[in-house]
């Protein structure tokens, strides 16, 4: 309907380029104004259709709106589930409990936008390197859900494997390596310690003389590691759990969390409150704020994370490469963008804004793995929370509050365990039982003194 | 770039000194129930506006200084006693940081 429109306007407009466009552009207010609301911002009402080769076409030829990925709902007095945080961890928990247990009457609430935390401030780094045997599952799962993610959601994430490379300049890094390579092997991860010159084989541009400063002796690779787009894993959560039910509610902000006698029954949000016996707390850096309204107090400690991208050149690079000795990790982009994180600033802060300091100290430790890089040019850098945890593992499961779910501590790590953090919350929180995989991961493991120590291949390693 | 007020050495920039982290009471371990130790070791208030905070002036003084911090501003101020203006001698008191008696 819309296309024969234009070309009877087409048609009756004055031939040349000028009024070809002002004639489109009439078109295209015309049909705005009486289309399916998109660009107005009115939330449709049914659930999303399906993207295909198919429905791409139709689009094509008919220059259609696609409807919106989600939708706006009020905010309803009562959910079985309210998640706090509406990054990845909390709306692939809600995806996981809608999917997997049946349970849609879930409230995904954020303060900011959707993804507009640490899911869309990461490196987006995906590898299952690790160095505990719990560890080595728990992420190795995560893997596993992030390969099959682009079907599962019906959304293209872009995942690409590439290969992950972590350098070792000195003796107990190498030893280090080799550690973490037998522990991956014991779990069935692929991983091995290879040379130098393998080395300059999978990265040619890498300096591997044995005259600079740092010389690289060897690295710990790992296969199936490898990057995907951060901000599509979140839209594509948020896209699925949208259409099995799920209500997403931005710019809600949770003000505080009822607490009865030792029992969650709802929060307080800016928009009204909610009761629910089940509140699940997935706010990373701000994660102890929303554990101190029930009265939860957490070991974790919110650090900022600085990164930074260049200006997108042509693809030379294929591996991730990481550095712990030089703070460092680099990753290029399918858009050609070199991606470079560090490690986390050396004082608490929720302030996330970046520091010259940062800069200057990965520019140097970048050319002193890549000096042919010493003309590209750095477009922007920004920061994320991180909430730190003494073990650098997470802190999952419930706590001494019935009710009261906790997915926090995930540091530098949380974004390569989404989709693995939201199957086993959801299957804690419908099943009321802790899932084998995190077990390792309660809270109460402090009191116990049974750590779970991954920071020899978690502290700069992503 | 932020600055800390040194009472030895005045306010420096922050990369001169190494954080210890909050202010964390040590109770006596002759008496404390292991989750008193627990909370002492592990858990950190870690507020969203002010704390006070160990640090040592590793590049000047070569002491540590408590240092009351905004922790979203960034803004920080000598740390002061309840009721006085008088800086705070961490020497007579337990700064809680574990190696806070090396540099005395």
């Amino acid at each position: 309907m819309v296309c024969v429109t234009r070309k009877a306007d087409l048609g009756r407009s004055a031939p040349g380029p000028v009024d070809r466009r002002e004639a489109y552009g009439v078109a295209e207010i015309s049909r705005n104004g009486t289309g399916n609301g998109h660009r107005r911002g009115i939330g449709r009402t049914k659930a999303s259709s399906r993207y295909s080769a198919l429905s791409l076409i139709r689009h094509g030829l008919t220059r259609g709106d696609w409807p919106r990925a989600w939708r706006e709902h009020d905010v309803a007095s009562s959910y079985d589930v309210v998640i706090v945080g509406g990054g990845v961890h909390g709306l692939a928990t809600a995806y996981y409990l809608a999917r997997n247990h049946g349970i849609t009457n879930v409230a995904v609430v954020d303060k900011g936008y959707l993804g507009g935390g640490g899911s869309g401030r990461n490196t987006a780094i995906l590898r299952s390197n690790y160095l505990t045997p719990e560890g080595v599952r728990f992420y190795d799962r995560s893997l596993e859900l992030y390969r099959h993610l682009a079907a599962d959601l019906n959304f293209n994430v872009m995942f690409s494997r590439r290969g992950h490379l972590t350098l070792a300049h000195n003796d107990s890094s190498l030893r280090t390596m080799r550690w973490r390579a037998e522990v991956n092997k014991c779990q069935g991860v692929d991983s091995e310690v290879i040379d130098p010159s393998q080395v300059k084989e999978l990265v040619p541009y890498l300096d591997t003389s044995q005259s600079v400063r740092y010389p690289v002796l060897g690295a710990l690779y790992h296969p199936p590691g490898g990057i995907i787009r951060h901000d599509a894993v979140v839209w594509g959560y948020a896209r699925a759990a949208d259409a099995l039910g799920v209500h997403l509610h931005q710019r809600t902000e949770v003000t505080g969390i009822d607490v009865q006698a030792g029992r969650v029954t709802g929060v307080q949000t800016n928009r009204g409150p909610i009761s629910a016996p089940i509140v699940v707390n997935c706010t990373a850096g701000w994660s102890t704020l929303i554990s101190d309204m029930a009265g939860v107090r957490t070991p974790v400690q919110t650090f900022p994370l600085q990164a930074a991208v260049t200006e997108p050149v042509r693809p030379f690079l294929h591996a991730v490469v990481v550095s712990g000795t030089l703070h460092v990790y680099v990753s290029q982009t399918d858009r050609g963008e070199l991606v470079f994180g560090a490690s986390v600033d050396p004082f608490t802060s929720y302030s996330m804004r970046g520091s010259l300091e940062f800069v200057e100290g990965l520019a140097g430790h970048v050319l002193e793995l890549m000096p042919s890089l010493s003309k590209m040019r750095l477009l922007r850098q920004w920061a994320g929370l991180c909430d730190m945890t003494p073990d650098y593992s997470p802190i999952m499961g419930e706590t001494q509050v019935e009710g009261f779910y906790l997915d926090v501590g995930w540091g530098t790590y949380g974004f390569k365990a989404g989709p693995v953090s939201g199957e086993a919350m959801a299957e804690a929180v419908a099943t009321r039982a802790t899932p084998e995989i995190i077990s390792a991961f309660g809270l109460d493991r402090f009191a116990r003194g049974e750590l779970v120590g991954e920071k020899g291949a978690a502290a700069v390693g992503h | 770039m932020i600055q800390l007020p040194c009472p030895w050495c005045g306010p420096r920039n922050v990369a001169e000194f190494r954080y210890s982290g909050e202010v964390t009471p040590r109770p006596d371990p002759a008496t404390a129930t292991p989750e008193q130790w627990r909370d002492y070791l592990y858990i950190r208030r870690n507020p969203s506006g002010w704390v006070d905070e160990t640090w040592y002036h590793g590049t000047g003084c070569r002491r540590f200084i408590r240092v009351s911090r905004h922790t979203v501003s960034n803004e920080a101020r000598p740390a002061v006693r309840t009721g006085t203006t008088a800086p705070v001698d961490v020497t007579s008191t337990d700064s809680g940081a574990p190696d806070a008696g090396g540099a005395r």
